[in-house]
């Protein structure tokens, strides 16, 4: 394994006390941590060959947003954008609102510096994962998002992370830190876009308050060669709602994990996610749902649809405490495969020790509904188009479920441009 | 225009019909009528080419061609429509993708030039109107949640909209309260022409006292037992399927 480290020491800047602090702390588990390989269980089916060479440290990029072939969703709110690894003030947009606290660590002031401090890493398991560690170990400018107790911020903040050309194998990292204090509501996108072989690891984390909303989407739409190492991890407490969309396009390399721990009675989690892929990508989403406490739900939904020799893991783990009563979780994973060489490996685990829980799983590798096949047949529509609006319908069943209207619509064009087909009408003007 | 002759057909190694003859021509409107369990929906799902429904014997000419020679696809773009008694949910494909995806797919069959998309959803709009759905409908999932009778009204709006010639009405009007009904009479009724023919399989006799058949069929255990006018299904309201059973077994 080529060390991963090294090329970004050498583009290191200056940074206050606790940064640093931070950086020592997780270059220290980095440079002791095993990587995994694919004897490890969690990695069984994801192999980390693709990093065994060398990366070089991202460089600042001049380009224009036509240059870096930017396609962004269009959210009407603030949006801060990253290319390779660099902020771009003239890219970026911040939009006014008192409910919000937006910036970036190195722009931090004093309060704000000691409540990235407290909270951040605070939700991530120490050594289990030595990619956090290595996102430790090179932190340099991060985001910070704060919503006011008790508020609701206007409009959606939207973060890019984008990958130009220019330096066509730099690795990167990532880190977003949201804190959302009690009874405060927000949407949060998370755009990771690019061209290029580029490595990626990215780590967010969402701390969510008392009766906090947090609607989060994290957008993988990358190149087919990218590589993407990214951990989310979320904190809820009582009577929080986190609603956590995932959508993955693309990249040679993709490996997410999603830990959510349910930390406060009545917790809520809505977890959403599909793929799609092609070529020879690969994708692998850990998802791991921890119920530590009583009364909270989940309701966990991913599909993929995976075609030539792209493959895919899926692996849910729901994790019941023994003092979590009352539980109510589902699990759904379903997978479409469009091809004979395509592969998928879909694991639910379950590990229940409460007894008075309901909890639900199911993980399939389907064929398409035989019945609505007919149907469509029936209405003249030739076999071959049929299958792929039904394969367009079942990933799209998941987009229409998300509540940001406008992410809808982004989303639309690439799923038709994923399925080759013209889907001849935008269905929000259909009853204008 | 249709034109059945000594039609056998068995579902899941089970013989349902056995031995159906029926003629339409250009312009009528037929009324098959029957006991539960005889075969009335088997026939539908048999001239739409359904899956697992099996012709052992027999033959269909639709407008001159062999129709078990074609697959269901060309059946519907050759001017056939089946408005399903149970139509099936398809979410995450709107309504109205649905709905232009089938008429695109109908007219270039028959070399008509798409619609444009200002166009079709116009015509979209005036069909929603015509069936009494709210143009919402438009938008969400293909039947997804759809009550009912929110399901027959979307199959007549797809009627209106492919324009079909013959058009195949199973049990359309079972389940549906009066005002649905006329819905249904009205849009089956605006529909007539010359060169349109209807098929309506039901149960009762409710829905001819809305649309005037030319012809009323009576099918039992896999035939027509008996075929005559309007005041057929009068005489059957009146007096029961057994009546006929008892006459014909007899």
């Amino acid at each position: 394994m080529a060390d991963l480290l090294t090329p970004q020491l050498n583009a290191e800047s200056s940074a206050p006390d606790w940064l640093q602090a931070r950086r020592l702390a997780g270059r220290a588990v980095w440079e002791s941590s095993e990587l995994p390989t694919r004897k490890t269980e969690s990695w069984k089916y994801t192999s980390l060959f693709a990093l065994q060479r060398p990366f070089m440290a991202a460089t600042e990029s001049a380009e224009s947003a036509e240059e870096l072939g930017f396609e962004l969703p269009q959210l009407a709110g603030s949006r801060l954008v990253f290319v390779n690894g660099f902020w771009r003030e003239d890219l970026s947009d911040i939009v006014p609102d008192e409910a919000i606290e937006l910036v970036r660590f190195s722009e931090a002031d004093q309060t704000q510096a000691a409540l990235i401090a407290q909270h951040l890493g605070s939700v991530v398991p120490g050594n289990k994962h030595p990619f956090s560690a290595l996102n430790d170990a090179v932190l340099a400018d991060g985001v910070f998002l704060r919503i006011q107790k008790g508020s609701k911020a206007a409009c959606p903040v939207q973060l890019v992370w984008h990958n130009s050309q220019q330096v066509d194998t730099a690795i990167n990292s990532q880190r977003l830190l949201v804190l959302a204090e009690q009874h405060s509501e927000a949407t949060v996108v998370e755009h990771f876009s690019g061209q290029g072989h580029s490595f990626t690891n990215g780590l967010s984390e969402l701390i969510l308050a008392a009766g906090a909303t947090l609607n989060h989407s994290r957008l993988h739409l990358e190149s087919a060669e990218a590589l993407h190492i990214g951990g989310l991890h979320a904190a809820l407490d009582r009577d929080a709602t986190l609603n956590s969309f995932h959508v993955a396009f693309g990249g040679k390399l993709k490996r997410v994990d999603i830990v959510i721990n349910h930390q406060g009675r009545g917790a809520h989690c809505q977890l959403d996610g599909m793929y799609l892929l092609r070529g020879q990508e690969h994708a692998d989403y850990h998802t791991c749902i921890e119920h530590a406490v009583p009364h909270c739900t989940t309701d966990e939904t991913f599909r993929g649809i995976v075609g030539d020799k792209a493959s895919a893991v899926f692996n849910g783990r729901i994790h019941i405490h023994p003092d979590a009563q009352k539980t109510r979780a589902e699990l759904s994973n379903k997978n479409l495969l469009t091809s004979a060489t395509a592969e998928v490996n879909t694991k639910p685990e379950l590990e229940i020790y409460a007894d008075d829980v309901q909890c639900a799983h199911g993980a399939t590798v389907a064929q398409l509904d035989e019945s609505m096949l007919h149907y469509l047949r029936t209405r003249g529509i030739p076999a071959d188009e049929a299958l792929v609006l039904l394969s367009y319908g079942f990933i799209n069943a998941l987009v229409e479920k998300q509540r940001l209207e406008s992410l809808r619509d982004f989303l639309k064009p690439l799923l038709a441009d994923y399925f080759g087909a013209a889907l001849a009408v935008d269905s929000d003007d259909a009853a204008g | 225009m249709l034109s059945i002759k000594d039609l056998h057909a068995e579902v899941e190694g089970k013989n349902i019909l056995k031995g159906l003859n029926l003629g339409i021509r250009e312009g009528e409107v037929h009324a098959i009528m029957g006991p539960n369990g005889s075969g009335k929906s088997t026939l539908g799902h048999v001239l739409s080419g359904r899956p697992g429904y099996e012709i052992t014997q027999g033959s269909v000419e639709f407008l001159g061609k062999d129709l078990m020679e074609l697959d269901t696809e060309e059946r519907a773009q050759l001017g056939l429509f089946l408005a399903f008694q149970y139509p099936v949910e398809i979410p995450g494909v709107s309504n109205m993708e649905f709905l232009k995806a089938s008429v695109d797919a109908v007219r270039e069959s028959q070399g008509a030039s798409a619609y444009d998309t200002v166009g079709f959803m116009r015509r979209a709009r005036e069909a929603c109107t015509a069936v009494d759905l709210d143009q919402a409908f438009l938008k969400r999932g293909v039947n997804e949640g759809f009550s009912g009778g929110e399901k027959k009204r979307n199959e007549l709006m797809q009627m209106m909209l492919l324009e079909p010639r013959l058009c195949i009405l199973d049990e359309t009007d079972s389940g549906l309260d009066i005002d649905a009904l006329q819905v249904v009479a009205s849009c089956v009724n605006a529909m007539r022409s010359d060169s349109r023919s209807f098929l309506l399989v039901t149960h009762y006799q409710r829905l001819l006292g809305y649309i005037e058949p030319d012809f009323v069929h009576v099918l039992a255990d896999g035939r027509i037992i008996k075929s005559g006018d309007k005041s057929l299904a009068l005489e059957l309201e009146a007096k029961g399927y057994s009546w006929l059973n008892d006459g014909e077994v007899a």
